[in-house]
């Protein structure tokens, strides 16, 4: 039954997850991972960015950011492989990959921006 | 088996069609609502992109490393890939929102338009505040 009392929680941080990822990850994505890597935009000086990470509501956000962003794509693929290859009989072990992975997730990013300040 | 009830001699329990590991490649949007769970993969590698890059900014001559790194056209066409597939998934996440949420203000429902507006409008405000905060210094 334990179970079940959990599962009204993923299904919020898959929602949640789902908000935040939809609002901050594009532009994020958009600038460091294609923009400023490409040089398309000038990318902002090591200082800058030390300064910016440093600020506890940046590292408060993107730690939010991540810990639901990691539980809503866990919750959304475990039930891709449910629903997409039906892989039903293994449903405890990727369960536990999932969610296992979306917690070791959550202890780093703890870890990272709690040294960042 | 004691007395077999007769009502339930064709009873729709029994009728289970195999469904095909693939039911999901013939029709558009079945493929569309596949490929949009899918973007759960995507997001999860740009959690683990971005945790990479802060890491990367408090190590020591890490942060060089990290822009040679994400430079490479492998990376360049993975976060290009992830890009398409976070687009994907924000534009169909919005759209839901009027369906999934009923607002109601002074005993009136808000209309779904309205719903769906300021949720774009947030992602227009939040993108403008993160390209501001990195581009404006």
């Amino acid at each position: 039954m334990a179970k079940r009392a959990i599962e009204p929680l993923l299904w919020m941080l898959f929602s949640g997850g789902g908000v935040l990822a939809a609002l901050f990850i594009p532009m994020l994505l958009f600038l460091f991972g294609l923009a400023f890597p490409s040089g398309l935009l000038p990318a902002p000086s090591h200082q800058h960015l030390l300064v910016v990470l440093s600020h506890p509501v940046t590292r408060a956000v993107l730690f939010l950011l991540c810990t639901t962003a990691l539980f809503h794509g866990a919750h959304r693929f475990r039930y891709t492989l449910y629903d997409g290859l039906q892989i039903k009989h293994l449903n405890e072990l990727i369960s536990l990959l999932c969610y296992g992975g979306a917690i070791v997730g959550t202890v780093v990013a703890g870890y990272l921006f709690w040294r960042a300040g | 088996m004691k007395d077999k009830p007769v009502y339930s001699e064709f009873h729709p329990r029994w009728y289970r069609p195999r469904m095909s590991t693939y039911w999901w490649v013939k029709r558009w949007s079945h493929l569309a609502f596949i490929l949009r769970e899918l973007s759960s993969l995507f997001i999860v590698w740009f959690v683990l992109y971005l945790l990479l890059m802060v890491r990367a900014v408090f190590g020591t001559n890490r942060y060089q490393e990290f822009f040679e790194w994400s430079a490479k056209p492998v990376i360049l066409v993975v976060n290009f890939v992830s890009l398409a597939f976070v687009l994907f998934h924000a534009i169909t996440w919005f759209n839901l929102a009027p369906k999934a949420m009923v607002v109601r203000l002074g005993g009136k429902r808000v209309p779904g338009s309205w719903i769906g507006a300021s949720n774009y409008l947030a992602w227009a405000v939040v993108s403008a505040l993160i390209a501001v905060l990195l581009l404006g210094a």
